[in-house]
């Protein structure tokens, strides 16, 4: 899933101090999951909001409510007829949410509540890491299912580098060396062989690097 | 026999190993503003006594005079220059035109790298771009050579002729997989290997046996990585706190046991002796002598190991 963290509450006040009236929006999926952006962080946050603006003797109305999905237009249109009612809109879903958000009510400001990190998984209650950088080409297949773009500080796609020491990557003892774990798993599975067969330039175009992508489901011919 | 130094380049450090002499390199980094002086100040007291001198890039991920200026600075005293070459800064389009560069200049040889992480370095805000991995600049720059092809395929008129070298640590972790990643850079096209600094003498002699039971010291030449201790401070700095480094506690003792102002001569004298005792090694091929900052020790250190005067090579 996505994962995204909740933005510090003085940069979203910093965003809405001289508003009227402020929507909460969170959003039930991804950052519901990693408790950054659901219904239960939206009314956490509203109430927040309110806190402040009563305390800066101001009578801006603040409320909260959770789509579906932020990025699936039936959902965001439930928004359609109340969206008036606010000057701008708080959106709790990752940055796809806050864009379609605000590519659907052009005359809102739409804020993001959240910062979205990255496309990972739940280690235990509150702890989320990361496992992919949708490059856009797997090759997990080769890599033992581990991925070094995400997991290697460097990216590299012929590890380990000189830098690691006892599992752990050079940047942090907190973090641990993709290629250890890469290696360690291609030894389980009696792949060894794959280790040592240097791997060709990837082919970055289907990564960010070419550009903004699109995917249009190709027709099932059967 | 199956060598990658059948590939022959004008590098005068591929033509010393090749005869079967020991290759001498030392390195030189370049300062961290536009004073090229520097540069020269300090090929000149190296470069008699060197085949070549590395020229490092951005090391440790500082901002620094670019490689690729300074080795041409030393191309023309006479000298002759190794570019490092890191995939951290460039992109195959940026490097590939420096290496087309290079050549230009009459610059042949390389040392291929990954480089270390920009957060150990002076811009930690810094987006990095490892679009190549150090095997993969491996790769390019033999395709280049051998091929006459940039990665793209386009064919050249005229191909840079590099003697392609990459580093490697014997030291790191997992220490089983050192071996089988030396094959693999060896494998992708190196023809020279400069490893990390040596101070634990046995694990180096293990990988080294590791490498020749392998036959790798037959497909590319290793050299030795030589950092002589300054201090007795230098030298738990090393042990403690730069990655991928095994200094072990004797080295720590024997700069422990003698007076502060002898430890600088201590540090030359075990690295003399050091050196010695790899020349014996099966495999070692040359020596690499980092003298960071301590450059003026490097006269001494190559006339104290008995590797000067230096082969000349017409």
């Amino acid at each position: 899933m996505i994962i995204a963290k909740p933005k510090p509450i003085e940069e979203i006040i910093d965003l809405v101090k001289d508003l009227k009236s402020v929507l909460v929006a969170g959003c039930d999926g991804c950052v519901t999951v990693c408790e950054a952006g659901g219904m239960k962080e939206a009314q956490v946050l509203a109430s927040a909001l309110r806190m402040y603006f009563r305390q800066q003797g101001k009578d801006t109305k603040v409320e909260e409510t959770s789509l579906t999905r932020q990025c699936d237009r039936p959902y965001i249109a439930q928004l359609d007829d109340k969206i008036e009612k606010y000057d701008a809109v708080v959106s709790l879903a990752c940055g796809a949410g806050v864009q379609f958000l605000a590519e659907r009510f052009t005359k809102k400001p739409i804020f993001p509540g959240v910062n979205t990190c990255f496309i990972g998984v739940t280690e235990e209650k509150g702890e989320w890491t990361e496992r992919c950088q949708a490059c856009g080409d797997c090759i997990l297949a080769t890599t033992g299912g581990i991925c070094p773009i995400a997991r290697c500080s460097k990216r590299m796609s012929n590890g380990p580098c000189g830098g690691s020491s006892s599992g752990k990557c050079e940047i942090s003892k907190e973090t641990a060396c993709g290629w250890h774990l890469i290696y360690e798993r291609l030894k389980e599975l009696g792949q060894l062989d794959r280790f040592e067969k240097p791997n060709d330039p990837k082919n970055w175009a289907t990564s960010r690097d070419g550009g903004p992508r699109k995917i249009i489901k190709e027709v099932s011919q059967a | 026999m199956s060598t990658n130094n059948t590939s022959k380049t004008p590098s005068k450090l591929q033509k010393i190993m090749d005869a079967g002499d020991f290759g001498v390199t030392s390195e030189c980094g370049p300062p961290r503003g536009a004073d090229g002086k520097i540069v020269e100040e300090k090929a000149n007291l190296i470069g008699d006594y060197v085949d070549a001198i590395n020229v490092t890039d951005n090391q440790t991920a500082v901002v620094r005079l670019s490689s690729l200026a300074a080795c041409i600075r030393i191309k023309q005293m006479g000298y002759e220059p190794i570019l490092q070459m890191v995939t951290r800064d460039r992109n195959r389009i940026g490097m590939q035109a420096d290496i087309l560069g290079a050549a230009s200049f009459g610059i042949h040889n390389m040392l291929c790298l990954t480089g270390d992480h920009q957060s150990f370095g002076d811009h930690p805000n810094a987006a990095n771009v490892f679009d190549l991995d150090s095997t993969q600049l491996i790769q390019t720059v033999k395709m280049m050579r051998d091929e006459k092809k940039l990665l793209s395929g386009f064919e050249m008129k005229v191909a840079p002729e590099m003697f392609i070298g990459c580093a490697a640590n014997p030291f790191a972790d997992p220490f089983e997989i050192r071996v089988s990643r030396l094959a693999k850079k060896i494998a992708a096209g190196a023809q020279f290997i400069q490893t990390q600094c040596i101070y634990n003498m046995d694990k180096f002699k293990e990988w080294m046996k590791g490498v020749v039971d392998r036959g790798l010291h037959e497909k590319a030449h290793i050299m030795a990585g030589m950092t002589p201790m300054k201090s007795l401070g230098m030298a738990k700095y090393m042990k403690n706190k730069v990655p991928g480094m095994d200094v072990p506690e004797s080295v720590i003792e024997r700069m422990a046991g003698v007076p502060k102002d002898k430890q600088a001569e201590e540090g030359i004298k075990m690295c003399i002796e050091q050196i010695q005792e790899l020349k014996e090694v099966e495999g070692v091929r040359g020596f690499h002598i980092m003298a960071i900052e301590w450059e003026e020790k490097v006269p001494e250190i190559v006339k104290g190991s008995g590797l000067y005067p230096r082969p000349k090579i017409d």
